[in-house]
Formats: C-alpha cells, sequence, structure tokens
C-alpha cells in the first residue's frame, strides 16, 4: 500500500491510559527515540494524585504528552495532535485538549461497556459521529498484544501490561521513528529476564507493523530536525537537574553535601535523586518534619558543609522562621521550593508560581536573603549551582524557586563538563585581619565561615542581634540599625555579581514582556511569534529576583509598556511597580496548569491594541 | 591551658598527649545573666568542670541550644556553639552531627523547649540515637517569659498564666525519652552536684543519645520545686537514687524498698513482715526491653519517690555511623563520585 510523507517542523504527541498502563514509561522512551534523531524534545507528564485511583476512572487517567521538533519547540507543548487513549476515560479527560483535526488512537478492546459507564459515556464515542472533527483510528490493541506476545507465554496479567509498547510501537511509526533504540533500551532493562524482553519487542513491533500494514494508516510525519550547539545531550527533568546542580556545586566547593528534607509533592524527587549518589558524599537526611529539615541544613553548614533542604509552599511556610536564623547567623544555605498551586494544600500535584513574594519578604523582622529561579527544567542545574556558589560566597541563605511544571517535565540539556565551572573553594577569601565572627570581607560584606574543629576560632552564634565585628549578643540601639543595614547592602551588593539582564526580541520598542520561572518557554515562543510578525516586541526572562539585575531599570525605560505574564495574581508585577515605579500590566493565570503560547500571544496582541504592524 | 608531657597522664586526662585543659579553659568571657541562686549556675559549673576530663580538644566540641534560660548556655562556655530558635536544638545538633560526625554535640534545652514547642524533634533525635548528649533543665516552669505554667507543671500550679490552677497533667521526660527508646536516660538534680557529675560524666562517655533531665528550680517563678529535696527530713522519703544491679533503696533509714507483685508495686519496709533484701526490686539500666525502667519511671506519686540516676543504659548503632558506613559502602562498590559520569548518565546523543 502506497503511504504518504508529510513533512511538520514540531509535533505534540499525548499518551494517556489508566494508572497501572504504563504511559509515563512508553512516553519516555518515545522521548528518548526522537531525541536520538535529532529533535528537541520537551516532556511533561500529568499523573493523578491518588496512588492507585480506581481502574477505568476518569481520576485515575495518567498522561504524558511529549512535544518534538525544531529548536523552536519551546515548550511540551500547547495542544497534542496525536491522542493515544487507553480506554474511555483517557480519552473523555485529554480530547478538551486535543487539536480540531488531530489523531485520535483509541484501544477499542478497553471500550466496554463497564469502562464506558465509568467515563461516564452513555454510547460509544467511538461508533457514533461524537468524533468527527478529529481523525479517528480505533485499534484492537489489547487483543493483537495478547497474539503478539501469546508465544512467550507469560502469565494473562503481564501479556496485557506489554500493550503499552504496542501503542508504543504504533506511534512511532506515525513519526517515521526508528525501533533499533527501544529494542536496544528493551535487551539493557530486561537482561535478566529474558521472556519479558522478548514480549515487550514483540509488543512494540507488533504495534510498528500493523501501522505499516494496516489501512487506516495512511500518513507518516516527518519532523524537523533541530539546529542545537554541538555537544553530548541528555534529558533532564527539573527536579533531576537541581539535585545534580547541588552534587555538583558541592565537589566544586571540595565539601560534603547535607541535604535534609521532609516528603512533600512535588520537590520529594530531589530527595530520591540524591538519596542515590552516596559515593559523592551526599548525605540525605529525611527529617521528621520541614522545620527539621531547614534547621539541620542549617546546623550542617554550621559545621562546614553544603546545607540544603527543599520544599513546596506548605513546606517554605513552616521553614519561615529558620531562614530567618539563617539569615540572622549570615550561614549558607540553599532551600529549593518547588512551588504547586496553594494556598494551604491547595492542588499539590499543579502548578503555580505565587511563592514569589513569599521567598522574597515572607519572614519576620528586616530579614533579606537572595532568591533565584530556574527557567526551564534544564535550568534548574545552573540555578542550583548559582545557589550554592553565591550561598557560600556571601554566607547567605538562598531560595531557589522552581514549581512543578519544571520538576516533572523534561527537555534536552547540553551536558556540562564540571571543568567549566566556577571553583567555588575560593568563594571564601582569606584575610589577613584578625579572626572575629563578624568581621566583614569589605568587597562581599560576607563574614568568615570558620567552622567548629578549627582550633582558637571557638566562637557562639545565635538568632539573638549580633555585635558587629564581634558577634556578641548585643541589644544596643545604634549596633541594630547598623545591622539591619549591612545585612541589606550585602544582598544588595550581590547585584554587581550576577549577570546583566538581556532581552530577547527587540531591544527597544512598545512591548516588553517580563517573565521568571517556568513561563520561559510560552513566553519566548510567544514572543518570537510577534516579532516574526513585525511587533517591536521584547522578552526579558528574570532568574535573580532578589536583588534583580543591575541594569533591569535602564531596559524597562526602553519599552513604552510593560507586561507580566505569571501564573499568581501579578506577584512580580507588584514588586516591579514597587521598585521602579512604572506601570506594568499583569497576566494572571492561576488554573494549576502553564501557560499556553497562545494565551501569551492574546495578551501581548491585547496590550498593544489596535496599533499598526 | 598547659600541655601534657606524653605518657604523664594522670586520672583526669584518660587520652594522651592532648593539651591538658581545666575548667577555667571553658569559661567564656560571656556574662552570665541568669539570676542570682539560679541551679543554672551549678549545672554550667558541672559541665566546665566534666569537659576538660573527656580529653576532647576544646575546638571539637559543640554546644546547641534553643529558646529559654536553659538555652542561653552555649553563650558561658568558650566552645563552639549555637543558639538556634525554640525548640529546634535536637534537628540543629543533628545536622552538625552528620556533617561532622567527630565532633562532640551537646544540646541544652528546658523543659518548654525541648517539651512543649520542640517535643517532635526531641522524640526524633533519640529514636535515631544520634550520639549527642542532650541536657534538659526541668524546672517545672516558664521562666523566660515570666512564670507561665510548663508542660512539666504540676497538675493544679497556680501561674500567670493558670491563676485558677493548671488543667494539664503533666509529662514526664524520662518516659517520653525511654518510649522513644533512648539509650542513655537519666535524671539528676541541682543539689547533688556529686551526682550530677556522676551522671554527667557518663552521659558524656557514653555512645549513642544521652538523655539527662535535670531537675531545678526557679527561684522566681517555681521556688518551691525542689522543696522536698532541700529539706533533709523529706528529701530520703520524696526521692531514690538508682543504681544498676542493686536494690533500689530510699527512706530516712534506709530501710524502705519497692516490692512488685504481678504488675503492681508497693512500698516495703526491710524487716517488717518478713521483707528482705531479695524481695526488693533490683535496677536494672541494662535491660533489652525499656519495659522495667518505664515501670521505675512511671510509679505513681506522691505515693512512690521520684527516681534519680541512670534509668537505661544500653549500646546500638548510631545514625551517623550508620549515615557513614552507608557512604563508605557506596565508595567502595562504585569507587569515588566522578563527576563526569554523574552528569553523563542515562540516555544521551550526540549532535555534531
Amino acid at each position: 500500500m502506497e503511504k504518504a510523507f508529510v513533512q511538520v517542523r514540531s509535533a505534540t504527541v499525548r499518551f494517556a491510559g489508566d494508572s497501572g498502563d504504563g504511559m509515563q514509561l512508553a512516553g519516555t522512551q518515545f522521548a528518548d527515540i526522537a531525541s536520538q534523531t535529532g529533535t528537541v524534545v520537551r516532556t511533561l507528564p500529568d499523573y493523578p494524585s491518588e496512588v492507585r485511583a480506581p481502574t477505568g476512572s476518569l481520576g485515575g487517567v495518567s498522561g504524558f504528552q511529549i512535544s518534538f521538533g525544531d529548536e523552536d519547540v519551546r515548550t511540551p507543548g500547547d495542544s497534542p495532535f496525536v491522542l493515544v487513549a487507553m480506554n474511555p476515560a483517557a480519552l473523555k479527560v485529554n480530547l478538551p485538549e486535543l487539536q480540531p483535526g488531530g489523531i485520535i488512537i483509541a484501544n477499542e478492546d478497553e471500550f466496554t461497556p463497564e469502562n464506558l459507564a465509568k467515563a461516564g459515556y452513555s454510547s460509544n464515542p467511538l461508533s457514533g459521529s461524537e468524533l468527527s472533527a478529529f481523525r479517528l483510528i480505533p485499534v484492537a490493541m489489547t487483543r493483537m498484544n495478547e497474539e503478539a506476545v501469546s508465544r512467550h507465554q507469560l502469565p494473562h496479567k503481564e501479556a496485557v501490561r506489554c500493550r503499552n509498547f504496542f501503542a508504543l510501537g504504533l506511534t512511532l511509526w506515525l513519526y517515521d521513528q526508528p525501533l533499533q533504540p527501544m529494542l536496544e533500551w528493551l535487551m539493557e532493562k530486561f537482561r535478566a529476564n529474558p521472556v519479558l524482553m522478548a514480549a515487550n519487542g514483540a509488543s512494540v513491533r507488533a504495534g510498528h507493523n500493523f501501522a505499516d500494514t494496516a489501512e487506516l494508516f495512511r500518513v507518516q510525519h516527518a519532523v524537523a530536525r533541530a539546529e542545537l550547539p554541538r555537544g553530548l545531550y541528555r534529558r533532564v527533568t527539573g527536579n533531576e537537574a537541581a539535585a545534580l546542580g547541588l552534587i555538583t556545586a558541592a565537589r566544586r566547593a571540595g565539601r560534603t553535601l547535607v541535604y535534609a528534607s521532609y516528603p512533600i509533592t512535588p520537590a520529594s524527587e530531589i530527595l530520591h535523586e540524591l538519596s542515590k549518589h552516596k559515593e559523592f558524599d551526599v548525605r540525605t537526611l529525611q527529617t521528621e518534619d520541614e522545620i527539621a529539615a531547614c534547621v539541620a541544613a542549617i546546623g550542617a553548614s554550621f559545621a562546614g558543609a553544603i546545607g540544603a533542604t527543599g520544599t513546596s509552599g506548605p513546606g517554605l511556610s513552616l521553614k519561615a522562621e529558620a531562614l530567618g536564623l539563617a539569615v540572622m547567623t549570615e550561614l549558607p544555605l540553599v532551600c529549593i521550593d518547588v512551588q504547586r498551586a496553594g494556598p494551604s494544600t491547595g492542588m499539590p500535584t499543579k502548578t503555580e508560581q505565587a511563592d514569589l513574594q513569599m521567598a522574597v519578604y515572607g519572614r519576620h523582622g528586616e530579614s533579606p536573603l537572595v532568591v533565584l529561579a530556574a527557567a526551564t527544567p534544564a535550568d534548574c542545574f545552573a540555578m542550583a549551582f548559582e545557589a550554592v556558589r553565591l550561598a557560600v560566597t556571601y554566607m547567605t541563605p538562598v531560595i531557589l524557586l522552581s514549581d512543578s511544571f519544571l520538576a516533572s517535565s523534561a527537555e534536552p540539556w547540553r551536558v556540562v563538563s564540571p571543568d567549566e565551572l566556577p571553583d567555588l573553594r575560593s568563594a571564601q577569601r582569606p584575610t589577613q585581619e584578625e579572626f572575629a565572627p563578624y568581621r566583614r570581607d569589605p568587597v562581599t560584606l560576607s563574614r568568615p565561615w570558620v567552622v567548629p574543629g578549627t582550633p582558637e576560632r571557638e566562637h557562639r552564634i545565635g538568632g539573638l542581634e549580633k555585635a558587629d565585628i564581634t558577634g556578641s549578643v548585643s541589644y544596643d540601639a545604634a549596633n541594630h540599625q547598623r545591622m539591619v543595614e549591612l545585612r541589606a547592602r550585602k544582598i544588595e551588593g550581590i547585584a554587581r555579581d550576577i549577570p546583566a539582564a538581556h532581552v530577547e526580541g527587540a531591544q527597544e520598542g512598545d512591548l516588553l514582556v517580563i517573565g521568571w520561572g517556568s513561563t520561559y518557554g510560552a513566553i519566548a515562543a510567544a514572543v518570537e511569534e510577534k516579532v516574526r510578525a513585525g511587533r517591536r516586541v521584547g522578552h526579558l526572562h528574570l532568574r535573580y529576583l532578589n536583588p534583580f539585575p543591575a541594569n533591569l531599570g535602564s531596559i524597562l525605560s526602553k519599552y513604552a509598556r510593560i507586561l507580566v505574564p505569571e501564573n499568581n495574581r501579578g506577584q512580580l508585577r507588584s514588586m516591579i511597580r514597587d521598585r521602579y515605579l512604572v506601570d506594568a500590566a499583569g497576566l494572571s493565570k492561576v488554573e494549576g496548569r502553564p501557560f499556553r503560547i497562545t494565551e501569551i500571544e492574546e495578551g501581548i496582541e491585547s496590550m498593544l491594541g489596535g496599533q499598526s504592524q | 591551658m598547659k600541655v601534657q608531657q606524653a605518657g604523664s597522664c594522670t586520672e583526669d586526662c584518660p587520652e594522651t598527649a592532648l593539651p591538658v585543659l581545666t575548667k577555667q579553659d571553658f569559661k567564656s568571657a560571656q556574662e552570665i545573666k541568669w539570676c542570682p541562686g539560679c541551679g543554672g549556675y551549678g549545672i554550667l559549673s558541672e559541665v566546665q568542670g566534666v569537659l576538660p576530663r573527656l580529653g576532647i580538644p576544646r575546638e571539637k566540641i559543640v554546644f546547641v541550644s534553643g529558646i529559654g534560660c536553659s538555652s542561653r548556655f552555649p553563650y558561658y562556655l568558650d566552645t563552639y556553639g549555637f543558639h538556634g530558635i525554640h525548640g529546634r536544638a535536637p534537628a540543629i545538633a543533628m545536622g552538625v552531627k552528620c556533617a561532622r560526625p567527630d565532633l562532640s554535640v551537646w544540646v541544652v534545652t528546658g523543659d518548654g523547649d525541648g517539651l512543649s514547642i520542640g517535643t517532635n524533634h526531641l522524640i526524633h533525635c533519640m529514636r535515631r540515637n544520634l550520639d549527642l548528649n542532650i541536657l534538659l533543665l526541668n524546672n517545672q516552669i516558664y521562666g523566660l517569659t515570666k512564670g507561665q505554667y510548663s508542660p512539666t507543671s504540676e497538675f493544679g500550679k497556680k501561674t500567670k498564666s493558670s491563676p485558677l490552677g493548671s488543667i494539664e497533667q503533666p509529662i514526664n521526660p524520662i518516659a517520653i525519652a525511654l518510649a522513644a527508646n533512648a539509650t542513655f536516660v537519666a535524671r539528676t538534680i541541682t543539689d547533688d552536684l556529686k551526682h550530677m557529675r556522676m551522671v554527667l560524666e557518663a552521659a558524656a562517655r557514653h555512645k549513642g543519645t544521652s538523655f539527662v533531665e535535670i531537675r531545678q528550680d526557679c527561684r522566681v517563678f517555681n521556688d518551691e520545686a525542689l522543696e522536698s529535696f532541700k529539706d533533709k527530713t523529706t528529701r530520703r522519703e520524696s526521692w531514690m537514687y538508682l543504681e544498676h544491679g542493686t536494690p533500689i533503696r530510699f527512706g530516712n533509714s534506709g530501710n524502705k524498698g519497692i516490692r512488685v507483685r504481678g504488675m503492681e508495686p508497693e512500698v516495703v519496709v526491710l524487716g517488717e513482715n518478713g521483707v528482705e533484701t531479695e524481695d526488693l526490686l533490683v535496677h536494672d539500666a541494662h535491660g533489652s526491653s525499656i519495659a522495667q525502667a518505664m515501670f521505675v519511671a512511671e510509679l505513681p506519686q506522691p505515693e512512690f519517690p521520684t527516681a534519680l540516676g541512670i534509668f537505661r543504659q544500653v549500646e546500638k548503632p548510631t545514625y551517623e555511623d550508620m549515615l557513614v558506613a552507608q557512604i563508605d559502602g557506596a565508595i567502595a562498590r562504585n569507587g569515588p563520585g566522578d563527576l563526569a559520569k554523574l552528569l553523563n548518565a542515562g540516555t544521551t546523543w550526540i549532535v555534531d
């Protein structure tokens, strides 16, 4: 049969099924293969917060979205073009997101009366006209998969579990992706279990062959390759990257990493990842609560380790007092806040950026600290490293903001060579002056990090106000004024030691779009689109939120208007208005989901109004 | 401070070739701000006396505290010190000890700090068996906030925040420590410094979490707390000393003991009704179960005296030793971490 090829610049595919259907694995494999064929791949899992929701229920649908193509692929995709639906619930949950004219590959075997009822369908959507706006490809996946694996004599339950690879085989064919990497992966993965290796291999081949021969599949899509800088690449999620960044920074500082944390969604993977790498002298402490995690990290730091902790919103609230202690004792500390939708328990698996002002301002007393935000999953590596660099150079706590979206989505990362990174052992400059716990470096205003075990330097620190230089307890009025100002100036001075902000797109003009954190991809794509359309729009993405880059004010003055899209009610917007007295407008989305590119484009258009191009 | 000649070790210095430290070496220049007559002075003095006997260089000793009168302790010692936030000292100390297991780490807390706002950390610290020495200064009142009842205040206690009497049952610090499976649990008292010295030194030498409740009064807000001990006529009736392997004896003539029938304790008098020494409860601090120590700790009061001494002393692996063993094991298996290998892990591909 003659089949056609369609060339596209990018494509978005979503695998969706029951929690137990192996959608995350199928999606990850697809992403790995597409990465190796030279496309940019960005992924986003979407799984239920329940550990095992009832089978076939709407609440139990697990999804994995992949967007891949040339270098303009900036996000895991606004909406999928292909939806692989393993059961009626998966179809129902994901259909509203599917592009008009998109492809539905449905496992028709699972569209049984019982499953249809669980998903709330009164009739089978595969047989009506309900899906006429899409190209529907019903496939008897369960049955064909069972036939494919039958000669491997797996127990029925295990045989059924292979069908995610059948679906994967279909989808790989659809995008003209090679099977070989998949088969190699299976050989490695199931080295100890040749039966499973063979059965899974048979499933993926069967899916691929079926698509190749069946009338239903008429068109293959060839996705454009990306132009990327040369180098060795891997895919990382934000949480993996943050963990790797901490390990790398601790090693470059020549110190032990102590990561103390209390399990919390969506930050726990950082603890899991770090727990795997004990040969790097990474000491992970699963503490009894969020407060203990923060103060244990402070204690470790007092003793000379790189003390770090990680959490999400509710935990950041609990750590507030301890962060103040780190400000007062002027000890290095990294606190990663993987934000999620709040307030209170909120929506633990959904993304939001509403902890910004909590991070910058949320402590009692005058309590300045450094706040950073990673822009993309891979950027979590660079910013975790930067958090450690600033913490040890300036003897200060640093909050690194990530979020649920960054934590779980993955993108290609050009692997850095550790030697390219700064040597953090020299972060503290030696001084000739006589030791005093609060005698500051004249440039950084940092106090010396002299740790227990150092002879003749015994000293006491704590949460009470310190006398300048000696560090003795002091309630002196003028001293308090001076110390409050010194702590503030120390943090403000960091603006001299961080990169200047730079604008992508128009360097001056009608509109500057300012973002921070995980909105990077959507804003970058939207602004590029508008620039291509001739709009005078620039995009500035802040990775340093306290202090701001020194040149931020001068950049603002080059644009007629300012738009700040955020997954909150305008927290950065009000900080910018407060600091620079500019009339920044906001674009707020708090649905627990990232911005779509089109939403940013619409925001830009409404700001530019009827202005001619 | 003078340097010890190698080989001339005296009883005061069990280790050799280390600088000999004296009590004076551990006194800091900070002015002590406890009220005149406070039991804290005696505790501080005994700690300063015990530290030089341990043979640990001064720079390797760290005192960590929380908030309250007791928690001013680190400022008065010329060691490394960390005055933390309310209730969190055990967790801070955990971080210190895990980063540097070679340090001698002490936690000083109080009945409010350790058993109210920070009970959680205290319990988890003890169950992990970190090698720390925890001193809980129990004066049964909030002193620094000026006189409210504490979690160890007796039922009915009239204070500024309970003018009609507290309606809360007190918590027993020893029972909490035993329930958390602390490997060293003891109680001592400021009015018996000799006993305190013995307990502190035993606690310091114990490997694992040592929990020491130190009973003291508060001259300003709870002056009567130790009245029954100060009064020579009631001291031996209301208090008893525990010694491992020895029958528990008390009373002004030392002729009283405790007999246990089934699970019921009773006070008996030697020689009366045919009671002999063999009938008395013998203290066992080394039992694998906490049961007997808990039995003694929870004897009903005031029918039975309050026990002083070491309730429990057993050996178990410490948290930090096991933490480091896992790291050493990983290094032995995988070699010391190679950053380039770590960063290049997983599925990788090359873009030319």
